[in-house]
């Protein structure tokens, strides 16, 4: 590694760190009944939709295979994660109707001997197992599925995605997921509290944030990694991916997997921010809306998709609310801005958006690179305008010289 | 001599359209062999064979005195099999790798229409064929625990890329270089593979004399400096001529002769098919 190379990476490292840390003040400093609560709310739904997007991105953008299932393998991270941090003395209450099996929280199982600190663990512990759970998923659909290509693919894991939801609402498996009703009480994050004699420390909002920012990390490491790499000639030219020595059921597993992973993450905090997991949120418009994300973004451009989640998130949660409720941007109609009114104008912009972005809004460039490159632009502009500058003189001085030229070339 | 590559009584049959026809063929260590023969006379298909992306409907591979593919005719192909040998590896276990793992073994090719990684830069189009040597699993690489062979490897891309003289366009997009250097990155990433035997399908196509001149001195440097064994498909007649030690003729997808350039130059049968046979002869 070069020594700037390394240089960049420390900035990044830093920005990272900073970004966490404005979000952890911000979550102390905006209260519930401020007006300002809508951005701690949408960075709360906006990183698990980041994360749903880049972990999507993987899959369609890096690796070329167009699937369709993420909204069934978050909702496989969404109940694992549920189920597994249920509190016992909820269970019965949460399971009205038939006998809960799962009859332990991780969390509070290791609260009982290590304090908040084993709250913290139980959280994570349960939250990898919603990823690996989701994976383990990925694994054995895909044996069968990732011989499909394009359309096909897209068709099949739609289904699997369908098919999914329709066993966890399924009567029979009632007393694992709560048949048609919905899972509740479990580790949600508003418990995410730390009283430190007197003030009370929230991480609401840190909590999600910090879980997206660390897989989307982990997403970007990959992506630039060797494997990455052999995922992207996949995508390019497959037959020439393979005869360069990539196995591509291999690796097209291995990326599928991955890309489920994060998205059972990303169910997982899904489930925390919503703080309910009931299957019938994630239908297959969910998909669309993150795919609607990744396009919007850039398809194979990472920050594209946090920045496209993060714009759709804001816009269709915060900004345009106004247009379902009345009042938008001052004007008072109630006749226009009534219930649905805000999906008929977000549809307008979104058209707008993709006519304008044809490759979305980052193409398939990643931020520091765009601003890298649009700095050295604007350097190269500013050096040659010096440069011409003290030519002009120069060039007065030896009038001679423009003349011999064309004599040269004949 | 060893043989580097034996191909033996191989058939391909798409359907009722034979398009290899019970070829047998030999490359030697360090030979420089050309597969010549008209239009759709099945050179292509052949190379598709030996690297894996088809598995052949009867015969035998062998990479360095060991069989890598094996098959016989199997299922609706037994009917409509009409070759006389159609018996003789019956009793023998099918085998059918796919093309990555044959070019794990050593053996990488280029492509007759050009086939780079069109969103890769240059280096990374060298890079990625590097990927399959690489000793560390999934997850070590994505902690970059891998650092010392991700050096390794760039460094000798680096290395690669300055001996085929693309260093300094490297961190070009493969497309936007010209077509002659699209080329010799197609070779330069089939080396980068580490093959012992090098597969050149139509190397020259569209390439202007000069182009082609230049082409046929970087084979046969590459060929001393790697130490490679080469088998190329070409149309050239002056290349093939010109570095080829052996030369087979296809046509119709029937092996129709076999020999050095000159016997080839002077061979009737080859003439007839190239050039076709009068009517009133």
């Amino acid at each position: 590694m070069t020594a700037s190379e390394r240089n960049k990476n420390l900035k990044i490292f830093a920005a990272t760190g900073l970004f966490l840390f404005v979000i952890l003040i911000l979550d102390q400093v905006i209260k519930p009944t401020s007006s300002l609560s809508m951005l701690l709310t949408v960075l709360q739904k906006g990183s698990v939709y980041a994360l749903a997007a880049v972990s999507m991105n993987l899959l369609n953008g890096f690796t070329g295979l167009f699937s369709l299932g993420h909204a069934g393998f978050m909702l496989i991270g969404a109940y694992t994660y549920a189920i597994l941090t249920i509190p016992a003395a909820a269970r019965d209450t949460v399971y009205q109707y038939y006998h809960a099996i799962v009859r332990f929280s991780i969390p509070e199982t290791l609260s009982s001997f290590a304090g908040p600190l084993g709250t913290v663990i139980g959280v994570g512990i349960a939250v990898t197992i919603a990823g690996l759970v989701a994976a383990l998923f990925a694994f054995l659909i895909g044996l069968p599925v990732l011989r499909l290509k394009s359309d096909y693919l897209a068709i099949a894991t739609l289904g699997f995605a369908e098919i999914m939801r329709a066993i966890c609402q399924w009567g029979k498996l009632g007393p694992l997921t709560n048949g048609s009703n919905l899972l509740k009480s479990f580790a949600r994050i508003s418990t995410f509290k730390l009283d430190l004699g007197g003030t009370t420390l929230s991480f609401s909002t840190f909590v999600p944030v910090f879980i997206a920012t660390v897989c989307i990390g982990l997403i970007v490491l990959l992506v630039n990694s060797t494997y990455g790499r052999a995922f992207k000639a996949i995508r390019d030219d497959e037959i020439a991916a393979e005869a360069m020595g990539v196995n591509l059921a291999k690796h097209k597993m291995l990326s599928f997997c991955t890309s489920c992973f994060f998205a059972g993450i990303a169910g997982a905090c899904m489930a925390m921010v919503l703080s309910i997991a009931q299957a019938s949120n994630f239908k297959s418009a969910m998909t669309y809306e993150i795919l609607l994300m990744v396009v919007l973004g850039g398809i194979g451009s990472i920050t594209g998709s946090v920045i496209g989640a993060m714009l759709f998130i804001s816009a269709s949660e915060w900004w345009l609310r106004g247009l379902d409720s009345g009042t938008f941007l001052g004007i008072n109609a109630p006749g226009i801005f009534r219930n649905g009114f805000r999906l008929v104008v977000f549809s307008i912009i979104i058209m707008v958006v993709v006519l304008f972005f044809r490759q979305g809004i980052m193409g398939d460039k990643e931020l520091p690179d765009a601003i890298q490159a649009f700095r050295t632009k604007r350097k190269m502009k500013a050096e040659a305008k010096a440069a011409a500058a003290a030519e002009t003189p120069a060039a007065a001085e030896a009038p001679a010289a423009p003349d011999e030229t064309p004599k040269g070339g004949a | 001599m060893a043989k580097v590559l034996e191909v033996e009584n191989v058939t391909m049959q798409f359907g009722g359209v034979v398009a290899v026809n019970n070829l047998s063929m030999v490359v030697n260590e360090g030979e420089i062999v050309a597969l010549i023969g008209p239009n759709g006379a099945g050179k292509t298909t052949a190379f598709n064979v030996i690297t894996g992306v088809y598995q052949p409907t009867n015969g035998r591979v062998a990479f360095r005195e060991e069989t890598i593919i094996r098959n016989h005719p199997q299922g609706k192909m037994k009917k409509l099999y009409k070759g006389e040998i159609g018996e003789y590896y019956t009793k023998e276990r099918v085998l059918a790798p796919t093309p990555d793992y044959i070019t794990s073994l050593g053996m990488a090719r280029t492509f007759q229409n050009i086939r780079l990684w069109k969103t890769q830069t240059v280096f990374d189009n060298v890079l990625i064929a590097k990927h399959h040597q690489s000793r560390h699993g999934f997850i070590s690489a994505m902690l970059r625990l891998n650092r010392d062979e991700e050096k390794a490897q760039r460094e000798r891309v680096r290395d690669l890329l300055e001996i085929v003289g693309l260093s300094d366009v490297q961190n070009e997009l493969a497309t936007s270089l010209p077509y002659g250097k699209q080329r010799r990155l197609e070779i330069a990433r089939a080396l980068a593979a580490d093959p012992k035997l090098l597969l050149l399908d139509e190397p020259a196509a569209g390439m202007n004399p000069q182009e082609t001149e230049e082409l046929t001195e970087f084979i046969g440097e590459i060929r001393d400096k790697f130490h490679l064994t080469i088998l190329l498909i070409e149309h050239h007649m002056d290349l093939v001529m010109d570095i080829s030690d052996r030369i087979y003729v296809l046509d119709f997808g029937k092996l129709i002769a076999d020999g050095t350039p000159e016997q080839i130059q002077n061979n009737q049968r080859v003439i007839d098919a190239y050039l076709g046979v009068a009517d009133d002869a």
